[in-house]
């Protein structure tokens, strides 16, 4: 498998990270050499493996469908890039 | 004073020798002198130190001692502190004030320890040598030229340059271990699970452990006392009955089994770091250990399979950051994705780019099946070596670290060769394993060699008696860098 400039870019825009021709060029070729080390996995026979995804095989908690949380929104706007009237503030996405 | 262990700085408190604001103050005078040349930390905040010191002086007045009580401990700037400027190494989150505190804050807090300061770390905790800080490089106290090792570099140094009586850090891949083998420090990652992710802010979920960096094992189990236990805002906190870490420190080691993987051993190891770990073996053996050769077959996988994992979860973990709620926004922007895409561009830095471009491909429609499938397939074989291994051993041991620490600069531009370097451990982590690090000698530049010890799950309490065993018949640990 060989990593495309097309590639980075699409990728660039789902991540929502904004890169210009040269960055993409310069990210294509550093992702390159590390999907490189990434494809030594596929050489790996794993019929029949349990895919893990955490350490210790519990199930999840459950836990009364209750309020835990209280108000607090003036503090957590106060650190807010733009907010109006308790509101955060974002370009128009509705006209 | 500085290089005091946190037993005898408590019982100096308990007897009123000397009060927490005298013992700040003097971490603190030190931190301030030191730190412009080391960088280890990005904020200090003499203001808020000195309040807590003040109120850990009523505690003791009021007869309500904990055994760290009145101690100055440097936080790891990933912990959401709150009041304070909590940036986890990122432009991202540079003018952050956290308003509450993570689970670890609120147990040093509930223990009337002293946050001395908040240390410096690699952006978002990706890096192994603490150079893609948004806040700059960290030095290595024991030689300038070289990286303390990441992403807790910055606490591996102040710790290791007495900066602070111990600290904290987190460990997604190696992160604790390895800078506290670079700096010459104790260190452990506990098993996953154990300390609660509630407040500190998350890299790869599924690996993230939070753990004390401190001058010895025994800095380090009285620091577990504080930081473990159940908390029901993290999904993954384990509920356990609550153990005391001190409990195994006197027992004898005669009889262990200490497991040596083979491909720890192997080529790739530097001979100077090897000569270490094997003469810290014989010193084990002198004490009534004894060895026994183990496999770790998939050891060598853990790398790639890390590098799916890890950036897979940092870029959905990661999604939080679009400039709306908190975090840097972008000045010029015209629609809502342009807002998004140039704050989130502007805001982080290159390798956690790098992370998150990764992690969006192996996550993209069409690839999942062929990378994070099967990562998480092989995964499953990596935990399972490690179960066959813990069949015949009582414990794991091996180099932290295939060398001493690099250069500044040396593998910056190679994210490659720098992620290779995390190679012994990495799997720990894939298995949810606790990993202590040690240390056991000098290379031959002068730069300090880790022993690793990997235990089985939940075994913390006897690694750190391993450990503490150890130490009380070498002094690899009592030794502190010369400093500016």
């Amino acid at each position: 498998m060989s990593l495309t400039l097309n590639d980075v870019k699409k990728v660039a825009y789902l991540a929502r990270i904004a890169v210009n021709e040269t960055e993409a060029e310069a990210a294509l070729h550093k992702l390159s050499g590390i999907f490189c080390l990434i494809e030594e996995m596929q050489a790996v026979d794993t019929a029949g493996v349990l895919p893990m995804s955490h350490a210790q095989d519990l199930s999840q908690r459950l836990r009364e469908d209750s309020v835990t949380e209280i108000n607090q929104r003036d503090c957590f706007q106060a650190i807010a890039p733009q907010v109006e009237n308790g509101l955060y503030l974002v370009p128009k996405v509705i006209e | 004073m500085l290089n005091f262990s946190l037993k005898e700085l408590a019982d100096l408190l308990a007897a009123k020798k000397i009060s927490s604001v005298e013992l700040t103050t003097e971490f603190l005078r030190r931190a301030q002198a030191l730190n412009p040349h080391y960088n280890a930390f990005i904020t200090l905040n003499e203001d808020l130190s000195l309040a807590q010191a003040q109120a850990a002086d009523a505690m003791i007045a009021a007869g309500r001692v904990q055994p760290l009580t009145g101690i100055p401990i440097a936080q790891k700037d990933i912990f959401c502190a709150k009041d304070w400027r909590t940036t986890c190494g990122s432009k991202m989150l540079e003018s952050f004030i956290s308003p509450y505190d993570a689970h670890v804050i609120e147990q040093f807090n509930r223990a009337g320890a002293v946050n001395l300061g908040k240390t410096n770390m690699d952006e978002f905790a990706m890096g192994s040598s603490n150079e893609t800080s948004y806040f700059g490089t960290v030095k290595n106290p024991w030689d300038n030229a070289a990286v303390p090792g990441g992403s807790s570099g910055g606490s591996a140094c102040a710790v290791a340059a007495r900066m602070a009586a111990a600290a904290t850090g987190t460990d997604t891949g190696g992160s604790i271990r390895q800078p506290a083998a670079l700096c010459g420090i104790s260190g452990i990652k506990p098993t996953y699970g154990v300390v609660s992710r509630y407040g500190m802010i998350a890299f790869a979920s599924s690996l993230d452990q939070a753990g004390p960096m401190a001058k010895s094992a025994e800095d380090c189990a009285l620091m577990m006392n504080v930081m473990a236990g159940f908390d029901e805002r993290d999904s993954t906190s384990l509920q356990r009955e609550p153990e005391n870490y001190l409990r195994d420190l006197e027992q004898p080691l005669k009889g262990l089994r200490i497991g040596l993987p083979k491909e720890y051993f192997a080529e790739g190891l530097s001979a100077d770091v090897a000569r270490a770990v094997e003469a810290a073996l014989a010193e084990y053996r002198t004490l009534g250990a004894t060895t026994v050769d183990i496999s770790l077959p998939n050891t060598k996988l853990s790398v790639p399979v890390y590098y799916v994992l890890a950036p897979a979860e940092a870029s959905s973990n990661l999604s939080r950051f679009d400039g709306v709620r908190y975090g840097h926004r972008a000045k010029n922007y015209g629609d809502l994705n342009d807002m998004y895409s140039k704050s989130r561009s502007e805001g982080f830095g290159a390798e956690v780019k790098r992370r998150i471009l990764i992690g969006t491909y192996v996550l993209s429609h069409g690839y999942y099946d062929a990378y994070y499938l099967q990562a998480q397939k092989i995964r499953r074989l990596i935990a399972q070596d490690f179960t066959a291994a813990f069949q015949k051993c009582d414990v794991i041991m091996g180099p932290t670290t295939p060398s001493t620490a690099f250069n500044l600069g040396e593998k910056s531009g190679d994210p490659v060769s720098m992620y290779l370097s995390d190679i012994y451990t990495i799997a720990v982590n894939l298995a949810g394993l606790p990993g202590l690090s040690i240390p056991c000698g000098f290379g031959d530049n002068g730069r300090p060699v880790g022993l690793q010890i990997i235990g089985d799950y939940f075994s913390e309490a006897k690694m750190l008696g391993v450990a503490h065993q150890y130490q009380r018949v070498t002094d690899w640990h009592q030794l502190s860098p010369k400093v500016m």
